[in-house]
């Protein structure tokens, strides 16, 4: 054990030498070392080389406006935007009727305004976050769904549909409407206007749209919000039956959310497309755009399930005996005490499993629903517009769709992160 | 007097004893979920037999006559299902084994780059992981399938990499080692030189325990792997030859020809996966305390002993049960497959099988069951990992 003591001191170093300026900063932060040094200045290569030939490729030497493929195909020219403006109906809307575009778009109108209400934490808006609601919000989705050529085709019903979501938003905002009425019409009435609106029923006088035609972005967004809509409550009653003292209720729960999280998505989509119509009654036998969505729900669900079961073991078990001193039953305890806590706590990891979902959504292409990856990879094939820079175009194009959903959504978890974690911070 | 009272027992009627309501709700649960699986299983009898659908497994032993275009056991067209079955089974483990090999690797360099001072190597690796994590799977494999490897060249104009390996639109072509007998040899000392430097490592902790000493592991280890295959190999008379490709026509001849697909899955699937990887490192890098490392480097621990002796292991107590979800979730990721065309079991079996015997409830189960196996093998011995690697406290 002696050797592994020192006998003398250890000769003393000289002090760090400090050096200044625009040299030093060069040296702690890019030279900095053996093998950080180099690889900076690999990467710095790396990026030179790299940059120059995408920004040409993007946007010096893409073609922007064509009729056909045939400018795109000039050797040498860049990516064909021009395909992408030619496609954005349909890359949008599938193959849903050109005339009936505005039901769309007022469900996304609808249905975004009240996201962002439920979304938006309490509290007292700044002037910059109230204008981003009341004006930002419907704007964002009016561009980007029905966008300018929509509004020169049919200006009337187009700028009625943006001016219906500021109002929209601008009642919500000062009627001081309380978020868990705004929750139950978003949850419960919304859905049934929509369905209603997006069919299309004869006494409202709307023509039915027969959900194969059903497509693109919307279709995805469609997708995604139902499961995820439909996972929130599922997954807290399976957590709750988790960790639930009856072991029956516990044995079903932990079958559930194992056997689901143990199999692919592809597989649920499979079973929810081959075998759901084999287990229900004939006459009963879901749409084929209703079974991907069940599957998608179910599997959604035991992801959440795992989620808020680490929020609920994160509450102090004095929370619940304290709630039981009161004489609060279950529910009342669940409810009011420990489910709101839990909740919260939780919400960054929730919004973590709704990114992932929404870029699962992806997968439900392969039992032939035409969502906005499908409806892309349809288009790309197209012989009119067949060229070699056209599948790095769209490629693009759909990343850079999925990249600002699920970025945004990932930042807004690491805002609600630091804002719930303003309590806890000393 | 309000104890009295309190020592009486309260009279409430049975509807209230929690016992009994326990036992209440458990039996609608329980007859709930009896009456929809009976409900679901005599539909399902009735729907298939009215369909046609086989409900048996004789399919099983049937002949598949479909082609696979890439084996890893003998297969034809005369094969039954069953083999078609192990075919995809042993092409999803292998996309499964090289995928998370490289995406670990790829993981932990870019997980520890993200936490380098320097400027230039963090931003890069943080752009690299949110651009991953933000975009689907699908459309990066996608990508890498129709809009990288697709439009390469033909095989010739093949882009050669030197040493007999090419790459173009039909894949990558590498030489084909060829083992003749004596070949066995080789494995054999390779075995014996990991044992040996085993026997050495512990032979090294036991004197360095008694005596302070400290042997070169790693230079004896490095020597004692390497030597003997080397010399096997010379002894045995080189019985490992290789079979270079030949470019004759319009295509290769001979080598080993790697499917597009699988090089589009497997990079796809380690790039992404990689990101999540990193940030599963970085966390726990971050996880172990500031304090841990003044306190050994106040010891006296150099540098390197402060990471082997320190950090790493108390890094890898956090990192290790994330780690394997993502291993899992790449396992579960490579039936993506299916999209591309790579011959995996949801391609295969839930694709091909299921379509040509249409017992679709047998084929689907199976398939899960397969993937339910996995993951329950990779939780138990993570469970026993866990047991071992779990802080102990009083």
């Amino acid at each position: 054990m002696s050797l592994y003591l020192r006998r003398d001191d250890a000769p003393l170093m000289p002090p760090p030498e400090r050096v200044g300026g625009a040299w030093g900063w060069l040296r702690e932060h890019i030279f900095s070392g053996w093998v950080s040094g180099p690889l900076a200045l690999a990467f710095i290569a790396l990026i030179g080389w790299v940059l120059p030939d995408l920004i040409r490729f993007f946007i010096l030497d893409a073609i922007w406006i064509a009729d056909d493929g045939a400018a795109c195909r000039v050797l040498g020219t860049g990516a064909c935007w021009a395909f992408v403006d030619r496609k954005l109906d349909f890359f949008r809307y599938g193959s849903y009727p050109g005339s009936e575009h505005w039901r769309v778009d007022l469900v996304l109108m609808i249905g975004t305004v009240l996201s962002a209400r439920l979304l938006w934490p309490d509290g007292q808006k700044s002037k910059g976050a109230l204008f981003a609601f009341l004006f930002g919000i419907p704007l964002f989705i009016f561009l980007m769904m029905p966008g300018p050529a929509a509004v020169m085709r049919e200006p009337g019903v187009e700028l009625g549909i943006l001016a219906f979501g500021v109002t929209l938003a601008s009642v919500l905002e000062w009627s001081k409407l309380r978020t868990l009425w705004v929750g139950i019409f978003y949850f419960f009435i919304f859905p049934i206007i929509s369905v209603y609106l997006l069919k299309g029923s004869a006494v409202l006088g709307l023509m039915q749209v027969d959900t194969n035609l059903w497509g693109g972005i919307f279709l995805s967004l469609l997708v995604a919000t139902v499961g995820i809509v439909f996972s929130l409550p599922a997954g807290v009653l399976l957590a709750l039956g988790r960790r639930s003292e009856l072991p029956a209720v516990r044995f079903f729960s932990i079958l559930y959310i194992e056997f689901v999280r143990g199999v692919p998505f592809i597989t649920v989509l499979f079973m929810a497309n081959t075998m759901l119509p084999l287990f229900v009654p004939d006459n009963w036998s879901p749409d084929r755009l209703m079974r991907p969505i069940i599957g998608f729900a179910l599997f959604a669900a035991a992801y959440m399930a795992e989620e808020v079961r680490g929020g609920l073991q994160a509450i102090p078990k004095g929370q619940s005996e304290g709630a039981m001193a009161l004489g609060l039953s279950y529910w009342q305890r669940m409810r009011l005490i420990i489910l709101p806590q839990a909740l919260t706590l939780v919400i960054p990891g929730i919004v973590n499993i709704f990114i992932s979902l929404f870029k699962d959504t992806t997968l439900v292409a392969i039992v032939g629903i035409f969502d906005f990856l499908r409806a892309i990879d349809a288009a790309r094939i197209d012989p009119v517009w067949s060229g070699p820079t056209v599948s790095p175009t769209v490629y693009a194009f759909a990343a850079a769709f999925y990249f600002l959903f699920c970025f945004g959504m990932s930042r807004y978890s690491q805002m609600m992160e630091e804002r719930l974690n303003a309590g806890r911070r000393r | 007097m309000s104890l009295d009272v309190a020592r009486e027992r309260p009279s409430t009627s049975l509807f209230y004893n929690p016992r009994l309501r326990g036992f209440l709700w458990q039996a609608i649960l329980i007859l709930i979920v009896g009456f929809l699986s009976y409900e679901a299983i005599v539909n399902a009898a009735t729907n298939m037999r009215a369909r046609g659908i086989p409900t048996d497994f004789s399919f099983w032993d049937r002949v598949a006559s479909f082609d696979i275009n890439q084996t890893l056991i003998t297969y034809s067209a005369t094969s039954t299902y069953g083999r078609a079955f192990m075919v995809g089974l042993l092409n999803t483990l292998l996309v499964a084994a090289i995928g998370v090999f490289l995406a670990t690797f790829l993981g932990f360099f870019i997980g520890i780059a993200r936490l380098s001072k320097n400027f230039v190597v963090s931003k890069l690796a943080s752009i690299y992981v949110e651009v991953m994590r933000n975009t689907p799977l699908l459309l990066q494999l996608l990508f890498i399938y129709n809009a990288v490897l697709k439009p390469l060249p033909n095989p010739r104009d093949s882009i050669s990499f030197g040493a007999g390996i090419y790459f173009n639109n039909r894949g990558l072509v590498v030489p084909d080692p060829q083992f003749a007998p004596g070949s066995g040899f080789i494995l054999i000392a390779a075995a014996l030189g990991i044992a040996a430097s085993f026997a050495f490592k512990l032979y090294a902790k036991r004197r360095q325990f008694e005596s302070g000493e400290i042997l070169p592991i790693a230079r004896v280890s490095a020597a004692l792997i390497l030597m003997p295959p080397i010399l096997a190999y010379l002894l045995a008379g080189q019985p490992i030859s290789f079979d270079t490709p030949v470019l004759r026509g319009f295509n290769f001849v001979g080598g080993m020809r790697v499917l597009p697909e699988f090089v589009a899955l497997v990079v796809g699937l380690s790039v992404y996966t990689a990101a999540f990887i990193a940030e599963i490192v970085r966390a726990g890098i971050l996880s172990v305390s500031h304090g841990q490392t003044e306190a050994a480097q106040s010891l006296g621990l150099s540098r390197t002993h402060t990471l082997k002796l320190v950090v790493v292991p108390q890094a890898l107590r956090v990192i290790l049960p994330p780690l394997t979800n993502q291993f899992l979730a790449l396992t579960k990721n490579s039936s993506l497959a299916v999209f591309i065309g790579y011959p995996d079991l949801v391609q295969v079996f839930a694709g091909t099988v299921l379509n040509q015997t249409g017992a679709a409830v047998q084929v689907i189960a199976i398939t899960m069951a397969v993937y339910l196996v996995i993951s329950l093998i990779t939780a138990m011995i993570m469970n026993v990992y866990n047991r071992r690697m779990a802080l102990v406290e009083r």
